[in-house]
């Protein structure tokens, strides 16, 4: 839906969406962003939710989260290490915001997305794949059933 | 090759500008420019693909009504049209080279799934990753 923002001021404003992506640890302060655009501080708060949904720092937050979460999922690195390197100045700040995001603690993602992986391990490759595999036979057996009886709304049972 | 993909299209903010874009930041060559009135069709293509052609458009009356071309210009300019990817065979080459053309990269070359990556836009908020080919086995 159009909201009526001039296109040459939103490829403006996508340039601090940009940057913000590129270096989402730094700090990004609306003055700094509002720079990069080439708009006034007093407008660029406002002129950049309209144009993308949320206000430049939730925004900015929504990244550092993201990077956080996969950073305690694919890396050993510590977790107070993964707060600064992800643009926080303090573990409890970090964990805190973290929570209040996810709705878990950072410790206890990383246990969950660990413990995951590694009940796999043991598992060879093409065996995991397998039990990845969609399960055909219930869903033809389904859709069959559901040709034959039209009482059945498709729309309840179509579930992958 | 006879069958296959011939023209695949991006909406561009101002086909002037992206002409410049495509052709001197990015090397690519002019395959058809032709005008009828306001409309322009307008196609580049790498020099080392000559069975592609890249469409810039400008999303306009009348082929659009005048709201949806103006929704279709705020999505390019906010980097909402879906990703492109140009293959290269030295991504920090090519990035050196660019950015010193003043190409606006959104990512630096990184090491990645065996293979190195980097990001820009072009001037009308598309985004492109620059991808580099993995050495043929």
């Amino acid at each position: 839906m159009a909201t009526g923002q001039d296109p040459e001021l939103l490829r403006r404003l996508l340039r601090a969406k940009d940057r913000m992506d590129a270096a989402s640890h730094e700090e990004w302060p609306v003055l700094r962003l509002a720079r990069v655009s080439g708009v006034s501080e007093a407008h660029f708060a406002r002129s950049f939710k309209d144009a993308f949904g949320v206000p430049p720092h939730r925004y900015l937050l929504t990244r550092r989260i993201e990077r956080a979460t996969a950073m305690l999922r694919d890396t050993d690195l510590p977790i107070i290490e993964i707060a600064f390197q992800t643009g926080w100045n303090s573990l409890g700040t970090f964990g805190r915001t973290f929570r209040d995001v996810t709705g878990e603690t950072p410790r206890a993602l990383r246990a969950r997305a660990q413990a995951a992986r590694q009940a796999l391990e043991p598992v060879p490759g093409c065996i995991v794949a397998a039990a990845h595999r969609p399960d055909l036979t219930m869903a033809v057996s389904e859709k069959k059933r559901q040709d034959t009886d039209p009482n059945i709304d498709s729309t309840e049972r179509e579930v992958p | 090759m006879s069958q296959g993909i011939g023209v695949v299209g991006v909406y561009v903010h101002d086909q002037e500008e992206a002409l410049q874009f495509y052709v001197e930041k990015l090397g690519f060559r002019v395959h058809t420019d032709v005008k009828n009135g306001d409309y322009r069709w307008l196609t580049v293509q790498h020099p080392d693909q000559p069975s592609v052609q890249l469409g810039l458009f400008r999303p306009q009356a009348p082929v659009l009504d005048e709201a949806t071309a103006q929704s279709a210009r705020e999505l390019v300019a906010k980097g909402a049209m879906p990703p492109l990817v140009l293959t290269v065979d030295d991504c920090r080459g090519a990035y050196d080279r660019m950015l010193a053309g003043g190409v606006e990269f959104t990512q630096e070359p990184i090491d990645r799934f065996g293979t190195v990556d980097a990001g820009f836009r072009d001037p009308s908020g598309n985004g492109w990753k620059m991808i580099q080919a993995r050495r043929s086995k």
